[in-house]
């Protein structure tokens, strides 16, 4: 890398004649996505005083990282104002993941993030992508991922009731984006465990894919991506670079979709996750033998934002030569190589006495490795095309100086959303509403999606789908300590002592958020939380990804102000602080913004994954009793919904204190082993919950509810508020949950139906039909 | 190299293709297969065959078609 | 004994398959490059996506060194078990009758499912009784077992018909529900269920694979009644 003593200074330093050498004009950066002001200001930096005009090159590194994508232009002054700190925290925000402090010397890394573009235009491909990148960002700090978790949202997927062909498009999407999950998540052997999808209109025009994933270090060997020691080696590994994705995170993620998606398909990433899977091994046992200083992976504006975050981070220069790149295709000019988003590479930093080292490794891995820079000490971005220098760039300008931008809230003065469409009449029977409400798209059983992902590989699995309302898995994957066994013969004692656990869960419903921003993202932490608690966990930490639609609008803007102040008020309040994230902003057409949807992931730890709580009922005879500070109501419900109601202006108010120690009682007594389950009452309320503790067991019951004398019995039903919890036991189990916190006996578990009476009215399905009515999804994958 | 199912052989790939096609207003169609393609450049084109016995066709449920596109021979 | 565990690129579940063995006896990884078996008395050809599936499911793998001194060990009676994709390499590399096509849905499949011992009392099957019900995960897209009738016929004369899906449980369609065979001489065994995902109630919610293994240890160790 030695500089060419007849290129010019280092302030220009662009050799004449070169292809590079024909000059961006303003216009090339509007269409990159820059606006007039942010051209004039890269012009600024380029060159301190006097000002150089970027190049090719350099203006397609600076629109990349200067684009919302990158740079969190309108979010990154809200975020700053998260918690971000707490008693388990090891790894913050800033790192390609944070990690929270498991015990035993370990740390469960996990980040949530989203790649809802890509997946419009090319579902299977868009999601299965997304899969690898969060992956990456989890074993780019040494962690080995252990599970994946999806949220997913897209229109209404089926013709009734606005009309024939009408699902078809949400229908693809659905498809293609589950198989690609599975695909890449199965290949590669890492159990999906755990996700939600939600059906409403406003995701129509824009679905969201949010990929979330947890892995398992030592905590003294997590390793971070300041890029450090200038005269280091830089080592590009993975893949071969092509022209996927080029100009993916600013023609794409910055914008909002229009008519011209056809032409966008030839940016569309191509994911590879048997690559992966190599890229993995060898990135872990680059680490295990700590052949490395630092690493990255290359996600978003891939070699660019790589190397410049690697270079900011440790406040030090980079200079890298496109022409050492290992290419898949040929004649790719330098700004292609520099702003390709090709999957399955990893950048690491790497002391000049083992790159020979990491190259055997990444041979006998069978993947890439090729020595492309080193770091310097000129804090500037130096791009070579062989001997040639096609781009010089300040570090500070290209990472830390781009604007950011104070938001302009102003609360909608009248609703931004179309009411859903009714699809049940208002006088329907409680019995036929309650079986609508579980044969509904965003209640119905998930068990056609999740079968198409492998749950259990890695051995960890204690909880799958639809056996609890949160992920389980067993910290040590061997609990058994069979791999000390030297025997013939004498199997070790099986299951002797605790055996802790990690639980996840993710959550969010955006028509809720859409009701009331704030108190709708603190439902949503709370749900996770809830859905821990029932498990027996207790929170360590929280993820989220931020998908909004275009915060330049005002109204928009007041979504995303109050949604990320009550994130914030609902983490401390939890003490369950946020270690990383994502945010995509954007998320709108001419038909107007997505549900503002702050997609929760949350992380917790349990003790003996032998007392993980179960949700469906257990055993005839069993108790059964609501706990909890649960005030249900009907709006935003999604009874509301099929009825075709239009959103409220806001949600009633929280008593978070109250939830929080109801999940602590709750979380007590699971891991105790004092209850047969332990549910948390979501979507469709506390019959829609009964009707799902009924269907996971197999066995119906006998509920009698208070009459709330002026209440609407349909509100006490299929009303809606967090806070509630179902569970059951034996008489003695619910009254020691019962000295703890107010429990409220309401029935006994038995038969082969479902009763419930309430007033006068009583309602009463059989487990057969309930079974049909929730496995209504199972037609949309034909 | 074609490479296609035996006949004989479920092949629900090409039934779901078969399946889709009138709905997307396409008549009159049956017999849908769907089987792989294969191209390479070889020295030798006579050990093709060989190629596709051993490794790029499972002969016990596939069937291979061999076309030399152009060549010396 | 000692069971050696097959690892190649883009295998998954190999370090399950180690540790289910672990449970009755020694195991260690068996790197695919090269030709030691190292003293192994049985095999396991684990589950996963071997080379990506590329081409066709396990027919990559199937050339790799590693399985050349497999084959020979089985030629000379050794115990093979192939799980999954290792049912995949032993069709593709001819030590056991039939292929392995993709699911008739198409898809992807995880589903715990309900296996009945048509076979028992063999190297593999020895701890289970004749109609045993065994309750195994499966998870694959190419599970699909096929043989033409003359084959079919002759195996079941034979005795290799081993495990089949019972009945409603097979979602991949299988001809004539079968889950696992047996070569002629019954010393090499496939299924497509994972057998290693089923050694613990707590994580399998079924411990029905250990007899699997049990068997094998049992063959091995002459104790056979």
């Amino acid at each position: 890398m030695s500089e060419d003593p007849g290129v010019a200074t280092a302030s220009s330093g662009i050799a004449p004649g070169t292809a590079s050498a024909q000059q961006p004009t303003v216009e090339d950066a509007l269409a990159l996505g820059l606006t007039r002001a942010e051209y004039e200001l890269v012009c600024e930096k380029q060159d301190g005083a006097g000002g150089r005009a970027p190049n090719q090159v350099e203006l397609a590194m600076y629109s990349l990282l200067w684009s919302e994508h990158c740079a969190y232009k309108h979010s990154k002054r809200l975020l700053r104002t998260l918690p971000t700190e707490g008693r388990y925290v090891v790894m913050g925000p800033g790192e390609n993941a944070g990690a929270v402090d498991v015990g035993g010397g370990l740390v469960c890394a996990f980040k949530v993030e989203s790649h809802n573009h890509p997946s419009a235009v090319e579902p299977f491909q868009g999601a299965a992508t997304g899969v690898g990148g969060i992956l990456r960002d989890i074993f780019a700090i040494g962690a080995r991922p252990i599970a994946v978790l999806d949220s997913l949202r897209f229109g209404e997927p089926l013709d009734a009731p606005l009309g024939p062909g009408s699902g078809t498009r949400s229908r693809y999407l659905l498809d293609g984006a589950v198989a690609g999950i599975g695909h890449y998540g199965n290949s590669i052997g890492v159990p999906t465990v755990g996700g939600e999808v939600y059906f409403e209109g406003p995701y129509e025009q824009n679905c969201l894919v949010n990929a979330m994933a947890l892995g398992l270090g030592e905590r003294e060997k997590l390793v971070r991506s300041a890029a450090a020691g200038p005269g280091n080696t830089l080592v590009l590994f993975g893949a071969r670079t092509g022209r996927d994705g080029i100009g993916g995170a600013s023609v794409l993620a910055s914008a909002e979709l229009g008519e011209a998606d056809e032409g966008k398909r030839p940016t569309v990433q191509v994911g590879d996750p048997f690559e992966e899977k190599k890229l993995l091994e060898c990135s872990l046992e680059l680490l295990e033998r700590g052949l490395i200083v630092a690493l990255q992976d290359l996600g978003a504006a891939g070699l660019t934002s790589s190397a410049a975050e690697m270079a900011s981070k440790g406040e030090v220069g980079i200079d890298l030569d496109v022409a050492k790149v290992p290419l898949r295709e040929g004649d790719m000019e330098p700004f292609e190589v520099m702003v390709s988003e090709s999957q399955e590479r990893m950048l690491c930093v790497v002391e000049p006495a083992n790159v020979d080292a990491v190259m055997e490794l990444c041979e006998k891995w069978e993947v890439n490795g090729s020595a492309i820079g080193t770091v310097t000490d000129t804090g500037r971005m130096r791009v070579f095309a062989d001997r040639e220098l096609v781009g010089n760039m300040p570090v500070r300008a290209l990472v830390d100086d781009c604007p950011l931008y104070d938001l302009q809230p102003v609360k909608p003065s009248g609703p931004i959303y179309r009411p859903p469409v009714a699809s049940l009449a208002a006088d329907t029977s409680p019995r036929e509403t309650l079986l609508a409400l579980v044969g509904s798209p965003n209640i119905a059983s998930r068990r056609p999606l999740f079968e198409q992902y492998d749950a259990v590989v890695q051995s960890r699995t204690v909880r799958r789908p639809e056996q609890a309302d949160a992920a389980v898995l067993a910290l040590d994957r061997d609990p058994h300590h069979t791999g000390d066994s030297h025997s013939t013969g004498d199997s070790p004692p099986a299951g002797e002592g605790p055996i802790p656990a990690l639980a996840v869960s993710i959550d969010c419903n955006g028509r809720r958020v859409a009701a009331d921003p704030y108190r709708g993202t603190i439902e949503a932490v709370l749900e996770c939380a809830s859905n821990l608690a029932c498990v027996g966990a207790e929170p360590l930490g929280t993820t989220n990804n931020l998908n909004f639609g275009n915060p330049e609008r005002p109204h928009v803007a007041w979504q995303l102000t109050e949604s990320v102040r009550g994130l914030g008020d609902a983490c401390r309040a939890l003490e369950a602080p946020i270690v990383g994230g994502n945010v995509s902003l954007y998320n709108e057409t001419s038909s107007g913004p997505i549900y503002p949807t702050p997609v929760i992931g949350m992380v917790g730890r349990l003790p003996d994954a032998r007392c993980a709580g179960r949700l469906g009922f257990a055993r005839a005879g069993d108790t059964i009793a609501l706990v909890g500070p649960f005030a249900p109501s009907l709006a935003a419900s999604e009874l509301a919904k099929l009825r075709g109601d239009r959103l409220p202006d806001g949600l009633p108010d929280i008593d978070i204190g109250a939830v929080h120690a109801a999940q602590f009682a709750i979380r007590g007594a699971v891991r105790v082993g004092a209850l047969s389950s332990a549910h948390d009452i979501a979507e469709g309320g506390l019959a829609t919950a009964l009707a799902e503790c009924c269907l996971a067991g197999g066995l119906g019951a006998d509920v009698r509810l208070p009459a709330t004398g002026d209440g609407d019995p349909l509100a006490d039903l299929f009303g809606e508020a967090p806070g509630g919890f179902l569970i059951s036991g034996t008489p003695n189990g619910v009254s020691s949950l019962g000295r703890r916190t107010p429990v409220s006996v309401i029935g006994t578990v038995g038969g082969d139906s479902l009763h419930i009476g309430i007033g006068d009215l009583l309602l009463s399905v059989t487990l057969a039909e309930l079974a049909r009515a929730h496995g209504a999804l199972a037609e949309l994958f034909g | 190299m074609l490479i296609r199912p035996k006949a004989g052989i479920l092949d629900p790939q090409g039934e779901a293709v078969e399946r889709a096609l009138p709905a997307l207003g396409f008549k009159g169609v049956e017999n849908v297969h769907v089987g792989r393609l294969v191209e390479l450049e070889v020295e030798d084109p006579t050990q093709v065959e060989a190629m596709c016995e051993k490794l790029l066709a499972n002969p016990l449920v596939e069937d291979y078609e061999i076309h030399l596109l152009n060549g010396i021979g | 004994m000692k069971f050696g565990v097959l690892q190649f690129p883009g295998s998954c579940d190999e370090v399950d398959a180690l540790q289910a063995a672990r449970r009755v006896g020694d195991a260690e990884l068996l790197w695919h490059g090269q030709r030691d078996l190292r003293g192994a008395d049985a095999i396991i050809v684990p589950g996963g996506f071997s080379y990506g599936d590329y081409l066709r499911a396990g027919a990559i793998a199937r050339f790799a060194p590693i399985m050349e001194s497999v084959i020979d060990f089985a030629r000379d009676g050794g115990l093979v078990l192939g799980i999954c994709n290792g049912f995949q390499v032993l069709c593709e590399a001819r030590l056991l009758p039939g292929a392995l096509l993709g699911n008739v849905n198409r898809r992807f499949t995880f589903r715990q499912v309900g296996l009945e011992v048509l076979n028992s009392g063999g190297s593999f099957t020895d701890g289970c009784a004749l109609g045993e019900r065994l309750s195994i995960p499966a998870k694959h897209s190419w599970g699909r077992y096929y043989a033409d009738a003359e084959t079919l016929a002759a195996m079941d004369r034979a005795g290799q018909l081993v495990l089949r899906y019972a009945a409603g449980e097979n979602f991949n369609g299988s001809v004539h529900d079968i889950a696992g065979v047996s070569n002629e001489r019954g010393n090499v065994f496939g299924l497509m269920p994972h057998p290693e995902h089923a050694i613990d109630e707590l994580v399998g919610g079924s411990s029905d694979g250990l007899k699997i293994f049990e068997s094998m240890r049992l063959t091995v160790e002459g104790a056979r009644v």
